[in-house]
């Protein structure tokens, strides 16, 4: 028997056996098994459960809407870079402390040195990034937990917020930055609000409630959404569609594999390092600039509110395997639950019980799925 | 394949094999890891339509050797020979990229990720749109689809992910992707020790269709079985040196066996009362 004649019987033979073997999985199957689906369900639960209990309350008017959203949007910011950085394969538990020593790097030169606010705001993002770089490289070079080599920078970094808080301005705030800001452009660009026109309108048709002084219950969309939108399509894009998404993918999935076919490894993981100091200084600049102040404990815990986010958003623990989209909405379910207690009048106590419950649930919700995806039992 | 029999240590010239001379040729390789000798002296060649199986105990240095000859390691001393060219290979991609590529026993696929995405690991085919490049999802779904099913492999949908083929498949996958990346010479690590009867001769057969093509195979197993059943050159390691290269026509399955199992052993193989 020849070659060919050989492949042809095989082949013959492995069809039927599949096909007696293969259930046929219709497309509800498939969607149940994508990472987000979890997240996606929770989110409906949620907005189900708030829209019974806390329908009458204006959570659902369009200030109210805007107050979840703000804060939904300030974790997604954070929350996607950290789910990036999930898939590829590490953790940074430094997110919160970077957010506090962004906020710094920001306020100091601006109140104390005289620097413009432009000039500030790129001093702190190179600042953020070469932090981000130094966590990554430290992580490559040593092979060591990124979980411990982000845990000694989470208390570095917020150390230095609080000892040069206190050199400088002898408080844990630096104020005045609204001030030394004048009429820079840089303030519009992370804490501004966009749309007005379009609010004022909506206001005068009724879609949007009016004050008594006339002017519309929400005055547009805050630069933090329109940051949180871009930058979760941007790492969702780089994700599924590009070539470093898939070597994001085989990083996190067996580094060692990916290696052995040439994927830049060190580089991939260096870059999610940066990549995701960069998103907390996004978000810090976006706090620094709406509130005037950079506060020393800005940012704390919102590594675990990262974290948390993106595993009900489908990312495992181990690397490999999550998506943006689903972190977005572990981000979304986040925000609506902390607002929406504080809607129902519920003390704000139970939102820490039900965040727990919820990332337990996610966990052993995100195994079933794995189960189910390698075909494990 | 003209059968050349002897021993190894001799055979430095090259092969009269194929017309071309030896696809890979290893010359005198030596391997020390500080105070411990793991290779000795070892020459093999591998020509063009042909499986090479390497055979050996625990031990017997044959990962050092596959490990030599990917990239992984560079040799202590003595050289590695590519179409009659001395080549130093720095990493396994650097193997990869001159042709020589190694499908690793548990390293070669990410289970969580689709067959696709494995396929093309580190090899994405671009799309380019304006200023960005986008992966080619539908090229790379149908060359993945069309590649298994000339293997026998019927996959449904390239996208679904890696767990959830056979062990059999997944090497399938692995030599397909090596096969369809343009390499010439391919080394298998144990590919068939973890698999059942019919998942190993999928794979065996699947072997015998890569020499077809014109590939060298290296096969390493310590499955005398299996590796008769593909062979047609058998290269014996015995504590890091090489007790001989022997053509098919040459030795018999009972022969490569005692070989492979040194004196000693063999006692202990008669006392069995059986084959192993």
């Amino acid at each position: 028997m020849t070659t060919s004649d050989q492949a042809a019987q095989s082949e013959k033979i492995l069809q039927k056996a599949r096909d007696e073997r293969l259930k046929s999985q219709n497309r509800w199957r498939k969607f149940l098994q994508h990472p987000e689906f979890g997240a996606l369900a929770g989110a409906v639960l949620v907005f189900i459960f708030f829209g019974f209990t806390a329908g009458g309350s204006g959570m659902f008017a369009a200030d109210g809407i805007l107050n979840w959203t703000t804060v939904s949007a300030q974790l997604i910011v954070i929350a996607c870079a950290a789910a990036l950085l999930m898939v590829g394969g590490e953790f940074d538990l430094s997110v919160g402390s970077m957010i506090g020593f962004a906020g710094m790097m920001i306020a100091i030169p601006m109140v104390y040195f005289g620097w413009s606010a432009l000039a500030s705001t790129l001093f702190a993002f190179a600042g953020a990034l070469a932090v981000g770089f130094l966590n990554g490289w430290i992580t490559v070079r040593t092979k060591l937990p990124s979980f411990i080599v982000t845990l000694a920078s989470l208390y570095i970094l917020r150390g230095l917020t609080i000892a040069l808080s206190i050199v400088f301005s002898n408080r844990t705030i630096v104020s005045g930055v609204k001030e030394a800001a004048g009429d820079s452009i840089i303030p519009a660009l992370f804490a501004g609000i966009a749309f007005r026109p379009l609010f004022v309108w909506f206001s005068d048709v009724g879609i949007v409630d009016k004050l008594a002084d006339g002017s519309p219950a929400v005055q547009g969309i805050p630069a933090i959404i329109l940051w949180a939108i871009g930058l979760a399509a941007i790492a969702h894009i780089v994700l599924t569609r590009t070539r470093v998404g898939n070597w994001i993918f085989a990083s996190g999935g067996d580094a060692n594999a990916a290696r052995n076919v040439g994927v830049p490894v060190s580089r991939v993981k260096i870059s999610l390092f940066m990549f995701t100091a960069f998103c907390a200084t996004v978000y810090a600049t976006s706090q620094i600039f709406e509130f005037g102040s950079a506060s020393s404990d800005r940012g704390l815990l919102k590594e675990f509110e990262a974290i948390i986010a993106a595993v009900i958003g489908g990312c495992l623990l181990t690397g490999g395997y999550g998506s943006i989209v689903g972190a977005c909405f572990g981000a979304l379910i986040f925000g609506v639950v902390q607002m929406g207690i504080l809607f129902t009048g519920v003390p704000n106590d139970w939102f820490r019980v039900f965040l727990g419950a919820m990332l337990l649930t996610a966990v052993l919700f995100n195994n079933m799925i794995r189960r189910r995806v390698t075909g494990e039992r | 394949m003209v059968p050349q029999n002897q021993s190894s240590i001799e055979q430095s010239a090259p092969a009269q094999t194929s017309a071309n001379g030896p696809l890979i040729e290893v010359k005198n390789v030596t391997k020390l890891f500080g105070p411990v000798v793991a290779l000795t002296d070892v020459s093999m060649t591998v020509n063009a339509r042909e499986v090479h199986c390497l055979l050996g105990d625990n031990g017997a240095g044959k990962s050092t050797l596959i490990k030599t000859l990917s990239g992984v390691y560079q040799p202590s001393a003595g050289e590695i020979r590519l179409e009659g060219q001395p080549v130093l290979l720095s990493s396994p991609r650097d193997a990869l990229d001159r042709g020589v590529a190694t499908v690793f026993q548990d390293l070669a696929m990410i289970p969580l990720l689709s067959i696709t995405r494995n396929f093309f690991m580190g090899r994405e085919p671009a799309k380019r749109k304006g200023p960005f490049a986008f992966i080619d999802m539908k090229h790379a779904d149908t060359v993945t689809r069309e590649e298994m099913k000339k293997i026998g492999i019927d996959i449904r949908d390239p996208q679904q992910a890696v767990g959830t083929l056979s062990g059999g498949e997944r090497q399938c996958v692995a030599i397909a992707r090596a096969v369809y990346f343009g390499a010439k010479v391919l080394i298998l690590d144990e590919p068939t020790s973890a698999l059942g009867v019919a998942q190993t001769s999928m794979v065996l057969k699947y072997v015998r269709q890569v020499r077809a093509r014109g590939l060298g195979v290296i096969f390493i197993t310590h499955n005398v079985r299996h590796a008769y059943a593909v062979g047609d050159r058998f290269t014996i390691l015995n504590r890091g040196r090489t007790l001989g290269t022997f053509a098919k026509s040459d030795v018999t399955l009972d022969g490569l066996q005692t070989m492979m199992a040194g004196d000693k052993e063999l006692q202990d193989l008669a006392e069995l009362e059986g084959t192993i």
